[in-house]
């Protein structure tokens, strides 16, 4: 069992979620309740991740990250580094490979709360920021949390990104899936079954707890 | 001199055409009536600020909500209105008592709590303040939606079709509450509707609205009494609305005494109390026009009149009647209008079965 890649990939899979949620939440909001042109097309390019193969966004990733590129070449000015091959980059990778699991949930939440109430709120004199955080944070909650969860446990699976961007630099880049692979590369096939199994519970407890928060609930806080 | 009440005009080709411009005074209840898809919601939102009509002018109280000539709109959350909405739009995930509060964003927090409960108190919800609304009825979440419309301390209260999805034993109580509510507090009253009942129940005024437009507009008694309204088109049945004060009641026989500005009127309602207003609607099919003052009838209420207007001529005719200082509308067919010789000026005598006389108001069934 490769703690240190477990560590890598937990580590990995919060800052995804602190980084993506509060950009996921005005992104999902602004995709409910605003009409502008282009936004199909906003919405296709949030989807997209979904169904390009990672090694295509990893390669588009590389691109942009290499030295010679401008974003490459100003991180490496500042940091002293590169941006490929480097946490800081893999954690790039993984905020956008995550883009649709955090952005839609967040947006069907906010697209299923009746119109009648965000007006009602505002007949009651709520300004848009009260009526955010008092009535519609609230509403949107569980899809919020079913984001955050999506995301945590997507980051904790991804391979193809991380081994195209992030190559596999123990305690930087080498994530439990990538350990997984590198043990059975090796014929390890009992630290891989380990470390197999580490996933797949994590799995299925994050997918239970997104079921569970799914659920209609009667009870959850007085007021 | 401060302008007081609402003064509206809207106006807008698309999406789909309105055109429509009305006062209502501070203790007016103005009820929009007319059928689905005329506009009535619409004007609502116009007045409230969530819907932007290519021509707007609404003042509320002296104060200018919205001017399309300078591009004035005041956001909604600025606008003090109460809104009542079709399916109510309550907070999901907050309580009665915490939907209630929501409105009264300008009190100090403390004593939120305080007027939240009282105003629950005052729509008979007390009890009840801990409940989420998908644990409420229909009737009890409509009395919360009111009460967070009137926590609000409106300038307008805009009532969304409010007794739409509500049985007919409730929609009396909440009638009465409503009625209630509303004489402790000025405040113009809109009340969009489509079942005529909420009019002549609650209403002093009328605007019928049909596809954008305001064919009538007006005092109830004068709009229930106009002879030359397509009632039929509007699904309504003509007959003049008015007020009437109740003078005696004879339990033993069964009858009240009503005084009305047509004249005396019995009527078969015991339950009533003396002194007590109510509203009376006298169906113009139930309206008997008679040369000479007959004998000999079962009939209590026989009104002198005179003929002031002869509807457009077919098979059905409606007559306006002046009888007293009131009018009454009566439905006759053509060939008693050949008959009789009605005409304008023509004096008659109003026969009115008491039985067909609707009374509503307080102690009504």
């Amino acid at each position: 069992m490769d703690i240190v890649a477990l560590r890598v990939s937990l580590v990995l899979a919060a800052a995804t979620v602190t980084v993506l949620l509060p950009l996921g939440i005005w992104a999902g909001h602004a995709l409910a309740i605003r009409t502008f042109r282009g936004k199909a097309l906003v919405e296709a390019l949030v989807a997209v991740p979904l169904i390009l193969p990672p090694t295509v966004l990893g390669f588009y990733l590389l691109v942009t990250f290499g030295a010679r590129s401008p974003l490459g070449g100003a991180f490496e000015a500042v940091f002293g580094q590169t941006l490929a091959f480097s946490f800081a980059g893999l954690l790039v990778a993984s905020v956008i490979v995550n883009v649709p699991f955090v952005v839609q949930p967040i947006q069907r939440a906010f697209e299923s709360i009746p119109q009648e109430v965000r007006e009602a709120a505002a007949c009651c004199g709520l300004t848009p920021l009260q009526r955010f955080v008092r009535i519609e944070i609230p509403l949107a909650w569980p899809g919020i949390l079913t984001a955050a969860i999506l995301a945590f446990a997507h980051t904790l699976g991804e391979f193809g990104v991380v081994l195209m961007v992030g190559g596999n630099i123990p305690g930087e880049t080498r994530t439990l899936s990538i350990a997984i692979y590198d043990r059975m590369q090796a014929f390890d096939d009992r630290s891989a079954g380990i470390m197999a199994a580490t996933l797949l519970v994590l799995a299925l407890a994050t997918l239970s707890a997104t079921t569970w928060l799914g659920r209609p609930s009667r009870s959850r806080g007085p007021l | 001199m401060e302008h007081v009440g609402l003064s509206v005009t809207v106006a807008q080709n698309s999406p789909f055409p309105l055109d429509v411009a009305f006062d209502c005074g501070p203790d007016d209840v103005l009820a929009v009536f007319g059928p689905s898809g005329s506009g009535k919601t619409t004007l609502l939102r116009c007045i409230a600020g969530l819907h932007r009509a290519a021509r707007s002018h609404v003042v509320c109280n002296g104060e200018v909500w919205a001017d399309s000539g300078t591009g004035l709109h005041v956001p909604t959350h600025r606008r003090r209105v109460g809104f009542v909405f079709q399916d109510y739009g309550l907070f999901p995930h907050l309580s009665a008592l915490g939907n209630v509060m929501a409105a009264l964003g300008g009190q100090a927090a403390g004593q939120r709590q305080t007027v939240a409960s009282r105003w629950l108190a005052a729509v008979h919800l007390t009890g009840l303040e801990s409940r989420r609304p998908d644990s409420l009825s229909g009737g009890q979440r409509q009395r919360v939606a009111l009460a967070r419309a009137l926590a609000r301390d409106p300038q307008v209260l805009l009532l969304d079709e409010p007794f739409g999805a509500i049985d007919r034993a409730l929609r009396g109580r909440l009638h009465g509450a409503l009625d209630e509510v509303r004489r402790q507090l000025r405040v113009p009253v809109l009340l969009v509707t489509h079942d005529f009942r909420d009019v002549v129940r609650l209403a002093t005024h009328v605007l019928l609205l049909e596809g954008g437009r305001c064919p009538a507009a007006g005092p109830i008694e004068e709009v229930t009494s106009r002879a030359d309204l397509p009632w039929e088109r509007y699904g309504v049945s003509a007959g003049s609305v008015f007020d009437a004060r109740v003078v005696s009641v004879d339990r033993a026989r069964g009858l009240a005494e009503l005084t009305s500005s047509a004249g005396t009127l019995l009527v078969p309602q015991a339950g009533l109390h003396a002194d007590a207003t109510v509203r009376v609607r006298v169906p113009a099919r139930d309206v008997i026009l008679a040369t000479c003052r007959p004998d000999g009838l079962s009939l209590h209420n026989i009104l002198p009149a005179h003929v002031l207007e002869v509807g457009p001529p077919g098979h059905q005719v409606v007559v306006r009647l002046q009888a007293g200082t009131g009018q009454l509308l009566a439905e006759v067919t053509g060939d008693a209008v050949d008959r009789l010789q009605v005409r304008p000026g023509r004096p008659l005598f109003a026969l009115v079965k008491s039985v067909s006389i609707e009374v509503h108001g307080p102690g009504d069934a």
